[in-house]
């Protein structure tokens, strides 16, 4: 690679956008294997179902209100992310960042919320360590966490760059690869809901 | 605090045997005498600008083929040390502990840090060739891909210097390698070393399904594409299912190990098949990955050097999609003997035997598309030649221990041993050296010597009988794997020494090829033409080595072997000659950033291995800001005017 001459970016613009496409690919199969990681650690857990070695339960433990709280919240996000789509479809920045930004907050009390019961269920003696149970739960309700707040600092980078670049072809790639990963989130936790909290305490 | 200086160097680097000195004094030469050279030479700017920081996939391609290479030679001194420890009786060469790290590593890093790197130099080195592509997709990624395999194979080979290997067997199965019994820093090198390599994997398998899904050339519809491009979709459709799994699985081992978690522990309601399960629903699909991409190589080969079509193209592709998909549902055959229940024993038994279907019609349509032909027998051929019988053989051992009552007695004897080693060296180390000759023009400009080349080819092939096929004898003696010792009463001696033999006969062939490639760099013969073995696929139509756009011109395609029609329609005079019209090339700039990052991902290994959460953090962060940073990067491309494609073209001897 000899010389490498800048050409300015004006002159090809089919090429950019198709290269977007081809992202957007790549990332939905980005999503295919991390679904295939969380079925490996759903499976896990339910190998691990009735794992207490004399340990709490999660029928002891689990506090099942802020459970469905934090639910509500997620599922609203996820909402919220899609109505950030629709604005950007509309070509309306302002719009799109500000769902974004709601998205964020949401997404963010969901995080807190869920710090919080793993503090409560530690204090309440269920660690990591304590059984086979408790480990494959925090591992994963934790990896799923761990994906959330992950996606709140994709999140934050993608809104300082809308607001020096605005609604691109490069921006509108990436804001719609957010909003996939953040339903996929969603679905993830409707399973973990259903599988870990409303199992767990039947 | 000279006390404490000590003490801990004591404990972080392995002291107290003659073979590790000797490491660590040539490794700290080599270093010497590379960081001289390059400093003599002004080569640091060289090395970060055309080498660190490249993104060209031919580029990335080589450097994975040169580490797959220097992994074949750390590999192949752990399996003759472990031949001359078996060659006889009573022998005490290695202790039980340093036999027990030597073939955890042998096998770790011949599938994961040899075999691996070997098939992504291929893919990387052909497929956007083949495809008549200007890159991967995802140059980018790909670059990142190989640096993460690289930091992570550093990662792991520098355990057996400092901290100490791991020596848990090549799959470390709990409880052994839970901290009761594996408490050193070993295990988790064997942890992280995997785990930061595997997220590379994944991302490579990501973006060749893209790349082969949406780059091909305008006109090449799937079903006129070059079989080894098959061949890689196949092995990356595997790679996307397999590798989170054990992405999953490593990261529970280290949460048992580090957290004091409770997945595959003894008590606290742990489950430690559950770890074999997991374990084996990556790790047989991994030998399918590795081994599939080796079909495609065969099929392309066969097709150039008998001068045919390949025979049954469609069942081809069929054939691998079938093992694609097939090789998910056969793990448990690697414990028959876990006391499952009948039914799920005969499932997997003949899921495994069902794989010998699809393998059968490829080997058939091999031999067909010989039969006849006008074979030319120079070493890729050769190479393909002598992989047919090796495999079958491998195969149909497989299906005998398939047949699971009769695993009872095969289960991890030297049987099994003897069966594997021929379908992983018969098929996918055959295969990728048959590829290796094969496209090496393409990527270097010359051939690689034909005469050394046959001596080398002679050695493995003869080793390679000499050394397995005792084994499947001592098998049937009752001699099991890892043993690191035994008696002269077993009567396992003759057959030991025989298969040491064979072992040392198959490592002065690796020798007569690194001099094959020494000689040849100097006086190979030069490949002016472009195709050197007049080949069917579009790869051989552009120039030797490629240059750094792959393509002046895209080209159209019409049919299968595209390239073959083109040649037969100029011979027979009905060739249309297109206006070539140039136009300036979208290509990716250059990155830093892969590079440092995977630095950073080494930080988080080492850290975690010697339980230093600190400078795991530090490594966290320092990955988090490259990715951040990168996030912010707009202006990633650049566009090849056509005046410089011009001029490069003509210096290949092109006119445009």
């Amino acid at each position: 690679m000899a010389q490498h001459h800048d050409h300015g970016h004006g002159h090809d613009h089919d090429h950019h956008e198709e290269h977007e496409q081809l992202k957007v690919l790549g990332f939905w199969i980005f999503v295919v294997t991390d679904c295939v990681l969380f079925g490996t650690l759903f499976a896990t857990y339910a190998v691990m179902m009735n794992s207490f070695a004399g340990g709490p339960t999660g029928q002891e433990l689990f506090q099942l209100p802020g459970v469905i709280a934090s639910t509500f919240i997620l599922l609203t996000s996820s909402f919220t992310s899609g109505l950030a789509v629709l604005a950007m479809n509309k070509g309306n920045v302002k719009q799109l960042i500000a769902w974004l930004a709601v998205t964020g907050l949401l997404g963010l009390s969901f995080v807190v919320l869920e710090v919080t019961e793993f503090m409560h269920l530690m204090s309440e003696g269920a660690t990591m360590a304590t059984s086979g149970y408790w480990s494959a739960f925090y591992t994963l309700v934790g990896t799923h966490g761990l994906h959330v707040t992950l996606g709140l600092f994709w999140m934050t980078a993608l809104i300082m760059q809308l607001k020096r670049r605005g609604i691109s072809a490069v921006t509108r790639r990436k804001i719609t690869n957010f909003s996939l990963y953040w339903h996929f989130l969603d679905v993830v936790w409707i399973f973990l809901f259903t599988v870990v909290y409303l199992m767990g305490v039947m | 605090m000279w006390e404490n200086i000590k003490d801990f160097a004591s404990t972080f680097f392995v002291t107290g045997d003659p073979l590790i000195y000797g490491a660590d004094v040539s490794i700290v030469l080599s270093m010497v005498a590379i960081v001289f050279v390059l400093t003599k030479y002004k080569k640091w700017g060289w090395l970060w600008r055309e080498w660190l920081t490249t993104v060209d996939h031919k580029r990335i391609g080589i450097m994975y083929l040169i580490a797959s290479l220097l992994m074949l030679f750390r590999g192949g001194v752990d399996a003759l040390l472990m031949r001359l420890q078996l060659a006889f009786p009573n022998v005490e060469f290695l202790n039980s502990d340093h036999y027990n790290a030597i073939f955890t590593t042998h096998g770790t890093i011949m599938i994961l840090f040899m075999a691996m790197p070997m098939m992504f130099a291929l893919f990387n080195m052909v497929v956007p060739l083949q495809l008549g592509a200007r890159d991967v997709a995802y140059p980018f990624l790909n670059a990142l891909s190989f640096w993460l395999f690289m930091l992570g194979a550093m990662l792991f080979n520098i355990s057996f210097v400092i901290g100490g290997s791991p020596d848990a067997g090549w799959l470390s199965y709990p409880p052994l390698s839970q901290n009761e019994f594996s408490p050193g820093p070993g295990q988790n090198f064997y942890i992280w070393g995997i785990q930061i390599s595997g997220i590379g994997s994944l991302a490579t398998g990501i973006n060749f399904i893209v790349t082969i899904l949406k780059m091909r050339a305008p006109g090449m519809k799937l079903y006129k594409m070059p079989l080894f491009s098959w061949s890689v979709l196949s092995s990356c459709i595997m790679i996307i299912f397999a590798f989170p799994i054990l992405t999953v699985t490593l990261a529970l081992l280290f949460l048992d190990r580090f957290a004091g978690a409770h997945f595959f522990t003894m008590d606290g309601g742990g489950n430690p098949m559950m770890y074999l399960n997991l374990i084996w629903m990556w790790g047989h699909p991994e030998v399918y990955i590795v081994v599939v991409p080796a079909f495609g190589i065969f099929s392309e080969i066969v097709a150039t050097f008998a001068r045919k079509t390949i025979f049954g193209y469609k069942s081809m592709v069929w054939a691998m999609m079938v093992i694609a998909i097939a090789s998910f549902f056969t793990w448990a055959h690697h414990f028959f003997t876990m006391g499952t229940s009948a039914s799920v024993i005969a499932f997997f038994a003949i899921s495994t035997m069902i794989i010998g279907i699809p393998t059968g019609v490829k080997v058939f349509n091999w031999l067909f598309t010989m039969y006849r032909g006008r074979i030319s027998f120079q070493q890729p051929m050769l190479w393909t030649i002598a992989f047919i019988p090796c495999f079958v053989i491998g195969g149909a051992t497989g299906v005998m221990l398939a047949v699971a009552p009769a695993d009872y007695q095969y289960h991890n004897s030297y049987f099994l041993v003897a069966h594997f080693h021929q379908v992983l060296i018969g098929g996918v180390v055959f295969g990728y050296l048959a590829g290796i000759y094969y496209w090496w023009p393409k990527l270097f400009g010359f051939k690689l010597d034909e005469k050394l080349g046959k001596w080398g080819f002679w050695f493995w092939n003869i080793g390679f009988y000499v050394c397995f096929m005792p084994q499947y004898a001592l098998g049937f003696m009752g001699m099991t794997r890892r043993y690191y010792t035994y008696g002269w009463d077993r009567g396992w001696a003759d057959m030991n020494l025989v298969s040491t033999v064979g072992a040392f006969m198959m490592g002065i062939g690796f020798i007569f090829q690194v001099w094959q490639i020494a000689y040849s760099i100097k006086h190979g013969e030069r490949d002016t033409t472009g195709d050197p073995w007049n080949g069917r696929t579009l790869e051989w139509s552009i120039p030797s080595p490629a240059p750094f756009y792959n393509f002046a011109v895209v080209p159209e395609v019409k049919e299968a072997d595209d390239w073959w029609a083109t040649k037969q329609a100029k011979a027979n005079g009905t060739y249309k000659e297109q206006p070539a019209k140039l136009e300036p090339i979208h290509m990716p700039k250059n990155s830093g950033i892969p590079f440092i990052m995977a630095n950073f991902w080494f930080l988080v290994g080492f850290g975690f291995t010697f339980g230093w959460v600190w400078m795991a953090v530090i490594g966290f962060i320092g990955v988090f800001a490259c990715m951040w940073a990168r996030s912010f990067q707009y202006d990633t491309d650049y566009y090849v005017p056509v005046e410089e494609v011009r001029r490069t073209e003509a210096s290949l001897g092109r006119v445009v």
